[in-house]
């Protein structure tokens, strides 16, 4: 994208003759030159600060971050790098720690995923009630989008304790055993889970309710004289009336459950936060990411994971896009 | 206006744009300033320092100490609670050039790595006058190939074992420091056999025999020149007997369920000294300040400290200067106070992290210290023989700390129940991924 762009300035932008003012025709042709650069030129001259800070910082580092996952490189000996072609990849396709965590990551994406957005469209629903307080209530939803991952993970993990937390005390308190959320895989992946649903649900119920309340009243207004009842409205208006914005929160969702990283290494806290638990129960792609790159200090290794993270979101829009096309539209 | 005089308007705005995005790109390159946070501003010497877990020269009061009689220094230290969070930092700091401090903390696990790869990046300290009062061993392991010094002692680490008197009394087993230092008198196998007894006998509930496997581990490999590698450098945790037992013992204490399963200097392990929810703990001597802050006086009196089986270093630290840094005498010269003999002894009494100064350990007001805490436990003697036990000679290897970390981890599985051979492949796996 970026050099694109950049190609398109140098060849849109030639130097042009020397200015020679007052040299009747030829300057009237280089008039006739610059307003036709000026049209065509001056939007991507417009657009190049975007692309130069873009080209900078996200399309140099990828680049970069591609030649370093050919190379054995550390950390402590960044400038000593080893020529290995793609045995980082085969190594990374044969390691079953990369599956574990690309399971784990498909895993605590939908438990964290569904019943957030789940909930978010609930949400919205009432909040698109008329009610006292309202936008109290809007502003609350928002607060938890609002604190910092980390407190609110380090929150959680406190409550989640396996000793001395809240949520086995309470388990007590109704005479379940306490469980170690920490160490057993599924209760360590629902408390990961439950930090980012409690942190991004008023967030997507924010923007359903956007969406919400651009549907015309009078779709409401005809449907509950056909007779629809509230559950009715909300499956046969609302619904279709907020699609966008549903597929829109879907992607968002799916590209943050993929670098999902600060909830589950704040959550494991130290070395365990690190490895994703002492069996990597909970290893994500972003926390082998960083294991290998800031406890192994293997950086050839570390980019190849970001490198495969990054293909394996190519192609999870590839397939959707590729299922869209092969679906019949729908009037 | 004209078209011609829009457009070189717009022209100009553009190129003032696309100038000043990269100017921006420019300014993040060039960091500017001093890389480390320190420097010298209106007379005062501003010194950054960056340290882990309890090294106790902030706690002791000795930086305050060393503001009052230099008062154009101004000592800013930041401490990480986590020694692995820390080092991952500092090595990502040091790979960029950038985020250092003036001195930074360098643990013996790291310290084979730090000699090996970043000997460049950290001043030398040989030949400073004054700086030749360390034990022989505790130098050596900062000193590269060719003789640079990277850093300056702190404390090293003989083992004790620290006990809950009042568990130990219900359990049936005496609470004299002597007599159980006598329980387990020279071999950890007989720690173990204790403890057996200790889970039979205590009728409570909810309290394990010790806090995890993994300090036991430690303790044991530890109490060999040799863990990890080889002098030549080469991996030998495999196959070294050292290793093997140490496992195999921890694994068995593990599996009888001896263990709190908690994990040493995470969070867990806190509210575990809190409330009290294990009788042991092996204890390096810098434990004890760990110990004594998060058991807190509720808990004073309750801790004993006595003699461990066998004779063993674990961990202890070192303060090394950053080349770059621009106060780097102001730093070497705090570093050299701050390690000095008299100062080791200091935090020794306050803290309990003991010295790695051989003029220091000579020192009466060293063998003497009692802990107040630990129910007056004479620690100087306790820890003044214990030091006499440790080899001459350790072996250290570059992922040390990593392979440590990685045994830890592989513990826990065991304590979690998966299988110890299971957990032995899973660990060796990691190893070698860790080792490259």
């Amino acid at each position: 994208m970026a050099t694109s762009t950049t190609n398109a300035l140098v060849g849109e932008e030639p130097a042009g003759p020397s200015p020679k003012p007052g040299t009747g025709r030829s300057g009237q042709r280089r008039s006739a030159l610059l307003h036709r650069l000026d049209l065509k030129g001056a939007p991507y001259a417009f657009v190049a600060p975007f692309f130069v800070v873009f080209a900078a910082f996200s399309f140099y580092p990828l680049i970069y971050t591609a030649w370093i996952s050919l190379h054995g490189v550390e950390l402590a000996t960044l400038d000593v790098m080893q020529w290995v072609a793609l045995d980082n990849y085969v190594d990374l396709v044969n390691d079953s720690r990369f599956w574990n965590a690309l399971r784990n990551t498909i895993t605590i994406g939908v438990i964290s995923t569904v019943p957030q957005l789940l909930m978010a469209l609930g949400l919205a629903h009432l909040l698109n009630y008329r009610m006292r307080a309202s936008l109290f209530f809007r502003v609350a939803s928002l607060v938890p989008y609002a604190t910092s991952v980390g407190a609110a993970a380090l929150v959680f993990t406190m409550l989640f304790e396996r000793d001395f937390g809240m949520i086995n005390w309470a388990l007590g308190v109704v005479g379940i055993d306490p469980l170690d959320w920490e160490a057993d895989k599924w209760p360590a992946q629902a408390a990961i889970s439950t930090i980012v649903i409690w942190r991004w649900t008023g967030y997507n119920a924010l923007l359903y309710l956007a969406a919400m309340q651009a549907i015309p009243a009078e779709r409401y207004e005809a449907a509950s004289l056909d007779g629809a009842s509230r559950w009715k409205q909300f499956t046969h208006v609302t619904i279709p009336g907020i699609r966008s914005t549903v597929v829109f929160t879907i992607v968002l969702s799916t590209i943050g459950a993929t670098q999902l990283f600060g909830e589950p290494l704040i959550f494991g806290q130290g070395p365990n936060g690190v490895t994703g638990g002492a069996d990597n129960q909970y290893q994500t792609l972003g926390l082998l990411l960083y294991e290998e790159g800031w406890k192994n200090y293997q950086m050839g290794r570390a980019a190849t994971v970001a490198w495969a993270m990054f293909l394996l979101l190519v192609l999870v829009f590839a397939a959707q896009r590729l299922i869209r096309r092969l679906r019949p539209r729908t009037p | 206006m004209s078209s011609l005089g829009t457009s070189r308007g717009k022209r100009l705005a553009a190129a003032a744009a696309a100038v000043g995005a990269l100017a921006l790109v420019a300014a993040c390159n060039s960091g500017g300033g001093s890389v480390t946070g320190g420097g010298k501003k209106d007379g005062k010497v501003v010194i950054t320092m960056g340290m882990y877990g309890v090294m106790g020269f902030k706690e002791s009061g000795l930086l305050e100490q060393y503001e009052k009689e230099n008062p154009d220094v101004d000592i800013q230290a930041e401490i990480a609670g986590d020694e692995q969070t820390y080092y991952t930092a500092l090595q990502t700091h040091l790979a960029a050039g950038n985020g250092l401090k003036d001195i930074q903390g360098i643990e013996v696990g790291r310290a084979k790595e730090v000699t090996e790869t970043q000997a460049a990046k950290f001043a030398d300290f040989a030949g400073q006058t004054g700086t030749d009062h360390f034990l022989p061993w505790k130098q050596s392991q900062i000193t590269t190939k060719d003789g640079k010094v990277l850093g300056l002692g702190t404390d090293s680490g003989p083992m004790a074992v620290c006990y809950r008197k009042d568990y130990f009394a219900e359990a049936g087993l005496p609470t004299d420091r002597e007599a159980v230092g006598k329980l387990w008198a020279g071999d950890w196998k007989k720690y173990v056999e204790v403890g057996r007894t200790f889970e039979k006998n205590y009728k409570g509930d909810k309290v394990a025999y010790m806090d995890s496997a993994s300090g036991l581990f430690n303790a044991m490999v530890y109490g060999y020149p040799e863990q990890y590698y080889d002098e030549g450098g080469n991996l030998i945790y495999a196959k070294n007997p050292v290793v093997k037992d140490a496992w195999s013992l921890a694994a068995d204490a593990a599996e009888d369920g001896l263990s709190a399963k908690l994990r040493q200097f995470q969070p867990g392990w806190d509210p575990g000294l809190a409330n009290g929810t294990f009788a042991t703990a092996v204890c390096p001597a810098w434990m004890l300040s760990h110990i004594s802050e998060k058991a807190g006086p509720d808990n004073a009196g309750k801790w004993d400290v006595a003699n461990a089986p066998k004779g063993a270093n674990w961990g202890g630290s070192f303060l090394g200067v950053v080349e770059k840094s621009p106060v780097k005498a102001e730093a070497q010269k705090l570093v050299a106070w701050l390690t000095a003999p008299e100062q080791q002894a200091h935090i020794f009494k306050k803290l309990g992290n003991f010295p790695s100064s051989t003029a220091s350990l000579d020192r009466d007001d060293v063998k003497n210290v009692t802990s107040e805490y630990f129910s007056d436990a004479p620690i100087g003697q306790i820890f003044g023989t214990a030091a006499q036990e440790i080899p001459d000679k350790q072996v250290l290897g570059r992922k040390d700390g990593t392979i440590k970390d990685t045994f830890s981890q592989g513990l826990a599985l065991v304590e979690q129940g998966t299988s110890r051979d299971k957990a032995w492949k899973t660990t060796s796996e990691r190893i070698e991924k860790a080792v490259g």
